[in-house]
């Protein structure tokens, strides 16, 4: 990993412990007067798997809406690696990034969405090429090649020249995967993943998820799937009305909830 | 296995129906044969008569260089639309407000008196030196004055059916190319304008079919060697109107079937990967394994 120079005093501070690649620091949201994200904190480590459960409506999608810049933060900070995400901080008053700006940023960070977002005119192949090719001017061929790789690693290798209505849901996620892979971002944020499939398909797509745990990529993950955050989290991390209830070892909690929302949401969902 | 035979349902009222319409086309077959005022001699005479083809050959130039015109604007007017910077979005209204809410005959006027108005196109400093000149009446002729005239009016209805076809768009897919680091300009046209043009061919096709007639208006400016004005001089030269007009909506009909063939190919472009997709791979790839899609995947991952 580069190193960032300009936070040296960050970096002083913690010397010792692995720097956080996400740094979420007092984050608010408002949608008009609905206060939805009530001051989050989170760090997330490089190649940590954290994952995000509550109830819908906590806040948990539009948290990780807000890394990527599909959200404004209304107030707060967030860092993905040592990089103020949206803004520019000169002697203390931020300045908006421009569109430029912001489109680097994001190429940092791939996101799944739970309705797969595939483009629908173009095939599974030229989904994955897409980004790659027209972002980061790689050749046609070299993006074929790699892109290849990445749909075998999805297991859909024999579907790449299929248009996204000729795939199952689960199997458009996947494209969803390795389109978001292609451009090797060192942060894979994914919201809700596995919720739009038939129960039959979810199984596929979290063992890619796992395997791509498994290779060091750094996730956060927004899900329903409590099994995933007990066998592959590294941090599990329980959001209830726009506030972080409680955090830490998935095991731990999902064994011995501290919080009693928490308690009563696992029952739900277990 | 006995597969079903089954007695379909009688319509015998669709054979009435078909009976009563064939009764009609002939009933209008031999009116129209038999009816001498008709001068269907006058018609064959004239159907291929050079000015009407060179009619033709105008009418079509006029409808494909103002509907080139018109889409390239409406494009940019539909972007400009949907843009963050508050002066496109200012300047896109009021251009549609204005070339939609003024009769594209007076437009058309305008263009042809532009000359008038202005003798001279001048570039230079204001208040300074000139430093190019030109004759409007060279530059903005006839044919230039009738093609922009009912391009810019065009333009302002396109316009907003290409806005349609952009909001068709689910915003998810603005998302998902955002997300992948697209710039906005990039993504719209790359991924949200090839999936608007679904919804908004089908329109634009009612529009160059509607503009294919609408230049028989340009005897506003005036432009005299399209399809409408050749057949009404001819008409007035011969004083046989039917025939003539018979010639004219002859090749009005004859171009816009023409057209109609055309867009079914477009649809058909912009429809890939939506419309009448098989369930079936679009190009077979290589037979590798017997079975590949049952496979368990990650095993080779690990």
């Amino acid at each position: 990993m580069p190193d960032a120079t300009h936070t040296s005093a960050e970096q002083a501070a913690q010397p010792v412990t692995v720097k956080p690649l996400v740094e979420i620091q007092g984050v608010h949201k408002f949608f008009g007067d609905h206060h939805v994200l009530k001051g989050i904190d989170m760090t997330v480590k490089p190649g940590e798997v954290s994952v995000i459960i509550g109830p819908s409506g906590s806040g948990k999608s539009t948290l990780l809406r807000c890394i990527n810049l599909l959200e404004t933060l209304s107030a707060g900070r967030i860092y993905v690696h040592n990089d103020l995400i949206g803004y520019r901080e000169v002697n203390g008053k931020l300045h908006d990034l421009n569109t430029k700006q912001i489109a680097t940023q994001r190429r940092e960070i791939g996101m799944v969405f739970q309705r797969f977002n595939l483009f629908p005119h173009k095939t599974a192949l030229q989904n994955v090429i897409e980004a790659p090719t027209q972002v980061k001017r790689q050749s046609k061929a070299a993006a074929k090649l790699k892109a290849l790789e990445l749909l075998e690693m999805v297991g859909l290798s024999d579907r790449a020249n299929f248009y996204p209505s000729q795939l199952s849901g689960g199997q458009q996620q996947r494209v969803a995967i390795a389109r978001a892979l292609a451009m090797e971002p060192e942060l894979m944020l994914f919201d809700e993943p596995t919720s739009a499939l038939d129960p039959e398909l979810v199984g596929d797509v979290l063992e890619v998820m796992k395997n791509l745990a498994k290779s060091g990529m750094t996730m956060i993950v927004v899900t329903h799937e409590i099994g995933f955050a007990r066998e592959v989290g590294d941090t599990l991390t329980f959001m209830d009305g726009g506030v972080v209830v409680e955090s830490g070892n998935p095991r731990e909690i999902i064994a011995n909830p501290q919080h009693h929302r928490t308690k009563e949401f696992l029952s739900r969902v277990l | 296995m006995e597969l079903i035979d089954a007695i379909p349902v009688r319509h015998p009222w669709r054979w009435v129906g078909a009976a009563v319409i064939l009764l009609v086309v002939i009933l209008a077959i031999q009116s129209m044969t038999t009816n001498p005022k008709f001068y269907w001699g006058t018609f064959r005479t004239y159907v291929f008569d050079v000015l009407v083809i060179q009619g033709v050959g105008w009418t079509l130039v006029l409808t494909v260089s103002s509907m080139v015109i018109a889409i390239v604007l409406a494009i940019l007017l539909a972007f400009m639309r949907q843009s963050d910077n508050p002066l496109f979005r200012y300047v896109s209204w009021v251009w549609v407000w204005f070339f939609r809410g003024t009769p594209v005959y007076t437009q058309l006027l305008f263009w042809g008196s532009v000359g008038v108005l202005y003798p001279k196109i001048i570039l230079g400093v204001p208040f300074g030196p000139e430093l190019l000149s030109w004759d409007t009446a060279t530059v903005i002729n006839a044919t230039v004055a009738a093609i922009v005239g009912l391009g810019l009016n065009e333009s302002a209805y396109l316009a907003e059916i290409f806005r349609a076809g952009l909001k068709s768009v689910d915003n998810g897919q603005m998302e998902a190319a955002e997300a992948l680091g697209m710039r906005r300009s990039k993504v719209m046209w790359r991924i949200i304008l090839p999936q608007a043009m679904r919804v908004i061919i089908p329109p634009t096709g009612n529009e160059t079919i509607g503009m294919l007639k609408t230049t028989s208006l340009v005897l506003a400016v005036p432009f005299t060697l399209d399809l409408t004005f050749v057949t009404n001089a001819l008409a007035s030269r011969t004083f046989l109107p039917i025939p003539l007009l018979m010639v004219a909506a002859f090749w009005y009909l004859v171009i816009t079937s023409v057209l109609m063939v055309g867009q079914y190919y477009v649809e058909r472009h912009f429809g890939k990967g939506v419309d009448n997709v098989m369930k079936a791979p679009v190009k077979v790839p290589p037979p590798a394994a017997a079975d590949p899609i049952m496979l368990p995947r990650g095993n080779n991952l690990a």
